[in-house]
């Protein structure tokens, strides 16, 4: 089970450029919108050509601009679940879920749609219409009529975005089941962090149509390659810095000096810390602080709530001129964030040596 | 006094009428699907010969049909030495009748096939469907509330074609004598109970094409309602 994909795809105003592989584990493409997410699963699936490149499944070329090779869609045994699922107004659930199997026997195909639909619990859908269905049924339809073919990839292109959020983590849940048990190759395209993160194994970071990172999700969270990498994965905290020492960074836009665990790399030019990283040394039990380095005094200069976490804008050093003047962002735990908001500052703060990660642009 | 009615008109006219919309029909979809499957730039110049006889008055286009057709046309004479002779014949007002409908059944046909979502045609390519399969089971259900509004236009058009059918087809009556051309000589000739009677046949089947009309935009409607209710958007995304 493997995808080999080594494409370009020139437009107007964007270029789309990138090489990966995928295997049995499932592969996250993360990217903010626009970054060509889509446009990378739909060359995939035929429904876009390439400009130049390659596209190998299991040994069979589906695209190969050299050899003048590019199958159409029909042919290439791929299971596309678009973004707003594109079921067929006119068919009922079980038709939809026939449509790619029309050629079987007619035996076959119900015992295929019963398989499918026992497995997206819609056992009582089959003759409804799609109007007739809620956005949850919608997404299972979706992806049971991708799954009747036996496609030998899935390209899930944000599946859940469509769905309220009280659904979604059900829905989800059914989602990661399904998938564990498919056989092919999965490719997940998603701008949500945590849902690629629960989902995929592997992860392919895209910013403005080429690859800032490709690895396993924990590197690629921990150590973020690059700064385009360190964004999409969500790092709020971004300070220019140089090497001072063997282990130590002048940190020039926060002020401060700073213990790095990781060694520097050659050149370096930024350092970045995630927001539910930093740590507050005077914070009330719970929120241990143990080592003494990269300590400073900080200054509360604005907060932003939202119902369980709050986010505190902090400044290193010196009171702030205004709510717009900090360095850092840090996120906490609600009762942790008004615990804080009320005490007295300067309080302390930690930026752990072993969180902070260094970036060479 | 020629009574009980002659009612020879009205058969001309309803076969007439029913056959160049079903031959519409045929060309204007298969035309509307090519046109959408080649290049908009190249095709600006077809579309606008397409629409054309839709803008041009009927006799100008009985006078090109008479040119390609006539005795003297190019399409004519290839088609004499086949031994057939086109020109006041039933056919020729069929073709008048075609000619005239076919821009309402391909500008309605095109609108509608454009108007699909073109993820639904993608989504059954992937799931291995051919552009065959694709335009029969997804893109022409689902372009049918165009297709038939288109169908019930044409035929109407072709009900009320005079002037090509006049020059193509002339005057004959129980062959090429359609109600219009019939209604038309009556007057002139004075025999006004006699139109009377066809304006009034033609009026029932007028006011019963609209209402099919009516009846079936209504429908529609409710259909269309119904889907964007919850299938637009999916978990009330808005």
């Amino acid at each position: 089970m493997e995808l080999r994909v080594e494409i370009e795809k020139r437009l107007p105003e964007f270029t789309l450029e990138l090489a990966f592989e995928a295997g049995a584990e499932p592969l996250g493409i993360l990217g903010a919108s626009g970054s060509g997410k889509t446009l990378t699963l739909r060359s995939i699936a035929g429904l876009e050509s390439p400009t130049r490149g390659k596209i190998i499944l299991n040994g069979r070329v589906l695209f190969d601009s050299s050899a003048g090779v590019n199958l159409p869609s029909r042919a290439r045994r791929v299971g596309l679940v678009f973004q707003n699922y594109a079921l067929f107004p006119h068919l009922t659930v079980a038709e939809n879920i026939a449509f790619g199997i029309a050629h079987l026997p007619k035996t076959e195909q119900r015992e295929i749609i019963d398989v499918q639909l026992k497995r997206a619990h819609i056992e009582g859908l089959q003759s409804r219409y799609l109007r007739e269905l809620s956005g949850g049924q919608q997404q299972r339809v979706a992806l049971a009529r991708a799954l009747a073919t036996s496609p030998q990839v899935l390209l899930l292109d944000e599946p859940f975005s469509a769905l309220d959020t009280h659904l979604r983590s059900q829905v989800e849940r059914e989602f990661r089941e399904t998938l564990a048990s498919f056989t092919g190759v999965i490719l997940f395209v998603s701008h949500n962090l945590e849902e690629v993160y629960r989902i995929c194994n592997n992860l392919l970071v895209l910013s403005g149509g080429t690859m800032a990172a490709f690895g396993r999700k924990e590197e690629v969270f921990q150590r973020p390659p690059n700064m385009a990498a360190a964004q999409v994965t969500g790092c709020k905290n971004f300070s220019r810095a140089r090497a001072v020492g063997q282990h130590c960074i002048e940190a020039s836009d926060w002020g401060v000096k700073l213990q790095v665990e990781q060694d520097i790399p050659e050149p370096v030019r930024h350092v970045g810390i995630r927001a539910h990283y930093i740590r507050f040394a005077d914070a009330p039990a719970g929120l241990s602080t143990a080592p003494e380095s990269n300590r400073f005094p900080c200054w509360l200069a604005a907060v932003s709530e939202s119902p369980f976490r709050t986010t505190l804008y902090l400044k290193l050093n010196a009171p702030p001129a205004n709510p717009a003047d900090y360095h850092l962002q840090a996120e906490a735990t609600k009762d942790v964030g008004s615990a804080l908001k009320g005490q007295s500052f300067p309080a302390n703060v930690q930026l752990d040596p072993a969180q902070l990660f260094l970036l060479s642009d | 006094m020629q009574m009980p009615a002659d009612l020879a008109p009205v058969w001309t006219s309803l076969r007439t009428a029913v056959t160049a919309t079903v031959i519409t029909l045929v060309l204007g979809v298969a035309a509307a699907r090519w046109r959408l499957r080649g290049h908009a730039r190249t095709w600006e110049l077809l579309d606008a010969l397409l629409l054309l006889p839709l803008v041009l008055p009927p006799t100008v286009v009985g006078f090109f049909l008479l040119l390609l057709l006539g005795k003297h046309g190019p399409l004519g004479q290839l088609l004499m030495k086949l031994g057939v002779v086109v020109v006041f014949s039933w056919p020729a007002t069929v073709i008048a009748a075609s000619v005239v409908a076919f821009p309402l059944m391909y500008v309605t046909a095109r609108g509608a096939l454009e108007q699909l979502d073109p993820q639904l045609l993608q989504a059954a390519r992937t799931l291995g469907a051919s552009e065959w399969r694709v335009f029969w089971r997804v893109a022409v259900p689902l372009a049918w509330p165009g297709i038939v509004a288109g169908v019930i236009l044409s035929f109407a058009r072709a009900l009320g074609e005079f002037g090509a059918t006049l020059m193509l087809a002339g005057n004959i009556p129980g062959k090429t004598e359609t109600l219009p051309v019939a209604i038309f000589f009556a007057i002139e000739s004075g025999q006004t109970r006699q139109a009377a009677l066809w304006v009034a046949i033609v009026m029932v089947i007028s006011f019963a094409v609209l209402a099919a009309l009516a009846v079936w935009t209504r429908r529609q409607r409710q259909i269309m309602a119904l889907s964007q209710g919850r299938g637009a958007a999916p978990g009330g995304k808005f």
